[in-house]
């Protein structure tokens, strides 16, 4: 008896918390109430589980009854259940706003310096080139005219357009943090890097050295290395901007909560470029994340394992016999599973039947709660203004004054639909003034209440933008390939994406002639004879 | 009563002999027929085979000569008066059958049951 009660309690609660070991005493009477509940039930065929109860609060009652001594021993950690959930999102959730308040990107802060320290070099170095000459050997030159002339005003608006070139592609704000480099930035860099330097070696050794005297030649290599660099500015368009546009792989990205799925088309990315660009669509394309949608499940889900209780008949037995014992355990279960008569689904059925009546109710209230409320408000005409009645309200002030008709009417209906911690009061009020000003009509208004909308267009600490982890078998900076499969994770949920290529498409032509198109009747007479 | 192009057709037929009635001035024979290689052959309710554009006998007028005479709602005409009624068109046929100085038509119809008979008697032999 003693060791099939302390065995029970592990295998109820083992999955359940990260309990200590002294479980024992306070089990037992728990199971105690338990198998009177299933003898009592054994007679008939439901099998009512005990309801599920909050980890934490049970522990501290329990150990009061049973006054056991070690309870203060024997806490529980706290769990990723869906009750606990939102606590742990707020703790993640204000570290990483300390850290987005203390720090600043390290990483991100090298990479400008660099690309700037590069920048610098590049734009002087002509510039150099035409001006170290004069500073060096002055008296030595030979003057060139209008040749030279000529080519500094290339050499000037070649510098300039590079100039405004660099700043529209690279000197942008950036829009992500990516895990690794940019293998493209960083070759381009490179090349440039090599580029210079290779023109350097080359005018320090020819030119500096044996100090030449023809200075056209000179104006026409630093002339050479503005086109090439102009060239260079090129290749980085086409690499960077261009080969990603045309469409080569489509991407399914599905939720792992709750299913919601959108597929997006996309050009030869890197994997962890292609998640930036999933990330902003899924900002905008899939509803927000309710948390409060789920329990429905999880709760049918913890029922259909409570009902059963798993018994070892043989005893403990050595090493290999536990993982063969926890094996024949979950297999006994499924199979009483499969074989009890449940009627869950009726509970399904009838209740999602219950819940649309209630929310399809409340709906109505709602919509005729809030057109009353509008009829009360009317925008101010010219004529009046001279006049200048009593009541003149503000937006705001016209949105507070007729929010309490239709407040209650809202709430109830958010709480039905069980999207009442996405609004807030003051949300909600400055949502109205925005509508009242811009002259909707009450079904405007209640349009982003009776839909769940994109995230986006919730407040910013619904984003967690900064919470994302690419998680990936191939390297992130590889490129996408047909059936990559790579994970993004939040703190609640994750996003699903796999990978499959566009295909090939061959389209045949066929000519059809316009006069080809002939018609001719069905006849069917029936003539009397 | 289906027909392989460039075989000859064989079928069991039944002669029937109609006289012509006088109807005011017209001569008439008491019943319609429908079909032809000009018509819609898919259309017709009394064929076998769909593509068979043969003339059939859609309508008897009750007490008329013909139904005297035996024709029978669903007959297809293979012959008038010696005539081929196979391979006609709708008006060709209606011609056939409405020669103003003709009295009396001798028709060749087949049926359906008209096979059947011939097996069941052959069989019983």
């Amino acid at each position: 008896m003693d060791t099939e009660s302390t065995y029970s309690g592990y295998s109820y609660y083992s999955g359940r918390s990260r309990g200590s070991h002294r479980h024992g005493e306070r089990s037992r009477d728990r199971h105690k109430s338990r198998i009177k509940e299933s003898s009592r039930s054994e007679k008939s065929v439901t099998i009512n589980a005990p309801p599920a109860e909050p980890l934490l609060g049970d522990q501290s009652v329990r150990g009061e009854e049973v006054q056991d001594d070690n309870w203060g021993e024997t806490t529980t950690a706290v769990t990723g259940t869906s009750e606990h959930s939102l606590s742990q999102e707020d703790i993640v959730r204000i570290s990483k706003d300390l850290d987005d308040s203390v720090g600043l990107d390290c990483k991100r802060y090298l990479n400008v310096a660099l690309s700037v320290i590069l920048g610098l070099v590049v734009f002087l170095t002509p510039l150099a080139f035409l001006i170290l000459p004069h500073l060096l050997w002055p008296d030595r030159l030979r003057a060139c005219g209008t040749a030279c002339e000529g080519l500094y005003i290339s050499v000037a608006f070649k510098l300039l357009i590079l100039l405004l070139a660099v700043w529209a592609l690279f000197f942008r704000p950036p829009r992500a943090g990516l895990p690794r480099i940019f293998v493209f930035r960083a070759l381009l860099a490179t090349l440039v890097l090599l580029f210079v330097l290779s023109y350097w070696l080359f005018y320090g050794v020819r030119i500096l050295d044996s100090q030449d005297e023809d200075y056209q030649g000179i104006v026409q290599y630093a002339v050479s290395l503005v086109d090439a660099l102009l060239f260079i500015h090129y290749l980085a368009i086409v690499l960077l901007e261009l080969r990603q546009l045309q469409p080569f792989f489509s991407l399914c990205v599905t939720r792992s909560t709750d299913g919601a799925t959108q597929h997006y088309n996309l050009g030869q990315l890197s994997i962890q470029r292609a998640a930036v660009v999933i990330l902003e669509n899924y900002y905008k394309d899939f509803p927000v994340h309710n948390p409060a949608m789920l329990t429905a499940s999880k709760s049918r889900a913890a029922k259909h394992l409570a009902g059963l209780k798993v018994y070892n008949v043989d005893g403990p037995g050595g090493n290999n016999a536990a993982a063969g014992i926890a094996q024949s355990q979950s297999r006994a279960m499924i199979a009483a599973a499969a074989r009890r008569r449940d009627s869950s689904h009726n509970d399904l059925y009838y209740e999602e039947a219950e819940h649309e009546r209630r929310v399809r109710k409340r709906k109505a209230r709602l919509v005729v709660a809030v057109e009353e409320a509008f009829t009360h408000i009317r925008r101010m005409q010219e004529e009046e203004k001279k006049k200048a009645p009593g009541d003149v309200m503000d937006p705001r002030e016209a949105a507070q004054a007729i929010f309490p008709s239709m407040a209650r009417a809202l709430q109830k209906y958010l709480r039905t639909t069980r999207q009442q911690h996405l609004h807030s009061m003051e949300s909600i009020q400055q949502h109205l003034a925005f509508c009242i000003t811009n002259n909707m009509t009450p079904k405007a208004f209640l349009e982003s209440y009776l839909t769940t909308g994109p995230t986006l267009q919730y407040g910013k600490d619904r984003w967690l933008a900064r919470q994302w982890t690419l998680i990936s078998e191939a390297s992130v900076t590889s490129g996408l390939k047909d059936g990559t499969i790579f994970l993004l994770k939040c703190i609640d949920f994750s996003l699903v994406v796999t990978t499959k290529k566009i295909p090939y498409i061959k389209l045949d032509e066929e000519f059809i002639d316009p006069k080809s198109h002939k018609f001719v009747l069905r006849l069917q007479s029936e003539t009397s004879v | 009563m289906s027909f392989i192009p460039g075989q000859p057709v064989s079928a069991v037929v039944q002669r029937i002999e109609i006289h012509k009635l006088y109807e005011g001035d017209n001569l008439i024979l008491g019943f319609s027929i429908g079909g032809g290689i000009d018509q819609d052959p898919t259309q017709n309710p009394f064929s076998e085979d769909k593509t068979d554009k043969g003339i059939y006998v859609t309508r008897v007028s009750k007490g008329g000569p013909a139904e005297v005479a035996g024709l029978r709602l669903g007959d297809k005409i293979m012959q008038v008066n010696g005539w081929d009624m196979t391979m006609v068109t709708h008006d060709q046929a209606r011609k056939k059958l409405t020669k103003k100085n003709e009295d009396v038509v001798r028709l060749l119809v087949t049926r359906k049951s008209l096979e059947e008979t011939v097996r069941q008697s052959m069989m019983q032999h």
